[in-house]
């Protein structure tokens, strides 16, 4: 049950940074390959100011939340300036500079990382696992509320105009370089965020676990699941994050399978498995057509 | 006063001199045309006026402001919306939206809503309904834009030109790559858009639609003005039937290639 519990919590982890993963990737069409430098933000502000600074964890989630979000609008303007593959390779950049600076800067502890990160407390009930997992799953439900209100409201579908074609969403009074700010700020501010669960819930954090290979991990769950909605970000989070831990042997060879996974997915699926335009969404599409149409002309 | 006018207007890329000291003025609700053979810098003219490229000299007055080098989306704030050359639609997204995030306003009021739902704007809503009732589109609203066909394609680029209700409307070459059934109807909806009150500024290769359409005629060749007036001025104009034999140019064929009106 326990062991249950700690999948269910590191699934829900990867699910929210895939989700907020998506608003830069799949809402704006920006590649991003620095998401876990975001979540290496927000864990390590949080265990620095937790066990050298004592401030409680409630405080620590805004702060992660807001040192990741500024972090996050820096890129975004970095890559006003940047063509789409430079931008990528920037992104890649990034993961190492910031490993580096988790390494050689004193405040964050140097190479052996942060140990005893304390417990989150309500009260005198201490964070189980459970707790742990309701509060992943209400980050969750958060980040994924935002998303879905995004794709309805004027900045989202701004967004979606971006991504398509960016000098005619200029010519049509957009503000390109601020709204691609904006998804970046929003993005990375989210992927903070979960940082400041996800450090208490290892109780250590140490550089080397925010790197590039991290970052490949989530872009690899939301291209699998499809790129430009919620539901196949959560997808890919569910089902990469439960393939290592369903099938012993994968995690042996977990970047092995999930680079062999991405490349087959960007060559024959690129769309990914519930993307917008993917066959499994086009086949529910058809099948519930016909329900759509009796529906249409049933009585009103 | 000129709506928009256009003084020494001149961009050179590298050693190119792709505009030379273009002069022009475009009255309120007038029709413009500016033709001239391929490579003459149609659309570079467009392009320094919407502000999709910066002039190296001269001005751009708009609505008696200068304006010269403002990015597009100030332009289209402002007043100026366009249609491209190579159709350009939002592919992913459906015909109704392409229209409705085209609508969001001014810069204020648009980071004002920017937060908001699009489907709480019942006036916005409405004005979309009437676009795409008059540009045809009705029955493929819900369709995504990039399966629409060329015909289509040019109408929706107008119809989302025309949703925050500009001033002045650049069209660059609609007609191209839509058949010959297809011109006049999509002239008989340019020539509404003008009626209603609007100024429009047309970049055309065919140059009998063109015509048939304008109260003016500019004729560029190779950077410069080389004659403007009326369109039967133009026709007989010795420089602009020149400039035309003198390259493979127009699809107008004929002993005069600016041809019969259509």
């Amino acid at each position: 049950m326990s062991y249950l519990l700690v999948v269910g919590v590191t699934i829900a982890i990867y699910a929210v940074l895939t989700v907020a993963l998506n608003m830069v990737v799949g809402y704006v069409g920006q590649p991003n390959l620095a998401q876990s430098a975001f979540l290496g933000l927000g864990a390590y502000f949080a265990a620095v100011l937790s066990t050298r600074y004592h401030l409680g964890f409630w405080w620590t989630i805004p702060v992660a939340f807001g040192v990741a979000g500024i972090a996050g609008f820096a890129l975004g303007a970095i890559s006003l300036r940047l063509r789409e593959d430079f931008l990528a390779i920037t992104t890649i950049g990034l993961n190492f500079v910031m490993v580096a600076v988790f390494q050689y800067l004193p405040f964050f502890g140097g190479a052996v990382g942060i140990y005893s990160i304390p417990v989150p407390s309500i009260g005198e009930h201490h964070f189980g696992n459970l707790d742990y997992l309701i509060l992943a799953a209400a980050m969750l439900a958060l980040v994924v509320g935002v998303s879905k209100y995004l794709e309805r409201s004027w900045l989202g579908a701004s967004l979606f105009a971006i991504r398509d074609d960016e000098s005619a969403a200029a010519s049509v009074g957009i503000p390109v370089a601020s709204y691609k700010v904006v998804a970046f700020t929003l993005s990375a501010a989210f992927a903070g965020m979960v940082g400041s669960l996800y450090a208490p819930f290892l109780s250590a954090v140490t550089p080397t676990s925010f790197g590039f290979t991290e970052s490949v991990v989530i872009l690899s769950m939301l291209i699998f699941g499809g790129l430009g909605t919620v539901r196949g970000a959560l997808l890919g989070a569910l089902v990469l994050g439960a393939l290592p831990e369903a099938f012993r042997f994968i995690s042996n060879f977990r970047l092995l399978t999930y680079g062999v996974i991405l490349l087959l997915m960007l060559r024959f699926q690129p769309q990914g498995l519930a993307g917008e335009a993917s066959a499994v969404s086009r086949l529910v599409g058809r099948l519930a057509s016909p329900l759509r149409k009796s529906r249409d002309h049933g009585p009103a | 006063m000129a709506l928009l006018e256009v003084e020494r207007l001149t961009v050179r890329f590298g050693g190119l001199v792709a505009l030379d000291a273009i002069d022009l003025a475009v009255e309120k609700g007038q029709f413009v045309s500016v033709i001239g053979p391929n490579g003459a810098g149609k659309t570079t003219l467009f392009n320094a006026i919407a502000g999709a490229i910066r002039p190296s000299e001269g001005l751009v007055r708009f609505d008696g402001r200068e304006v010269q080098g403002s990015p597009s989306a100030r332009m289209s704030h402002l007043g100026v919306r366009r249609s491209f050359q190579v159709a350009r639609p939002f592919a992913s997204m459906t015909v109704r939206e392409n229209i409705r995030v085209a609508a969001a306003g001014k810069a204020l009021l648009q980071s004002l809503r920017c937060l908001g739902l699009r489907s709480r704007d019942r006036g916005i809503a409405e004005r979309v309904d009437e676009l795409l009732e008059t540009f045809g589109l009705a029955r493929l609203a819900e369709r995504k834009a990039g399966e629409l066909n060329m015909g289509e394609l040019r109408r929706l680029e107008i119809a989302r030109a025309l949703s925050s209700r500009p001033s002045l409307l650049l069209l660059d070459e609609p007609a191209a790559g839509i058949g010959a059934d297809g011109i006049g109807p999509l002239a008989q909806l340019i020539r509404g858009v003008h009626r209603s009150g609007l100024t429009v500024m047309l970049v055309e290769h065919y140059v009998g639609f063109a015509l048939s359409l304008s109260d003016r005629v500019v004729v560029l060749d190779e950077g410069r003005k080389i004659a403007e007036g009326g369109p039967e001025e133009v026709r007989r104009d010795e420089r602009v039937i020149a400039a035309y034999l003198g390259k493979e140019g127009s699809r107008s064929t004929g002993t005069n290639p600016l041809g019969g009106g259509a």
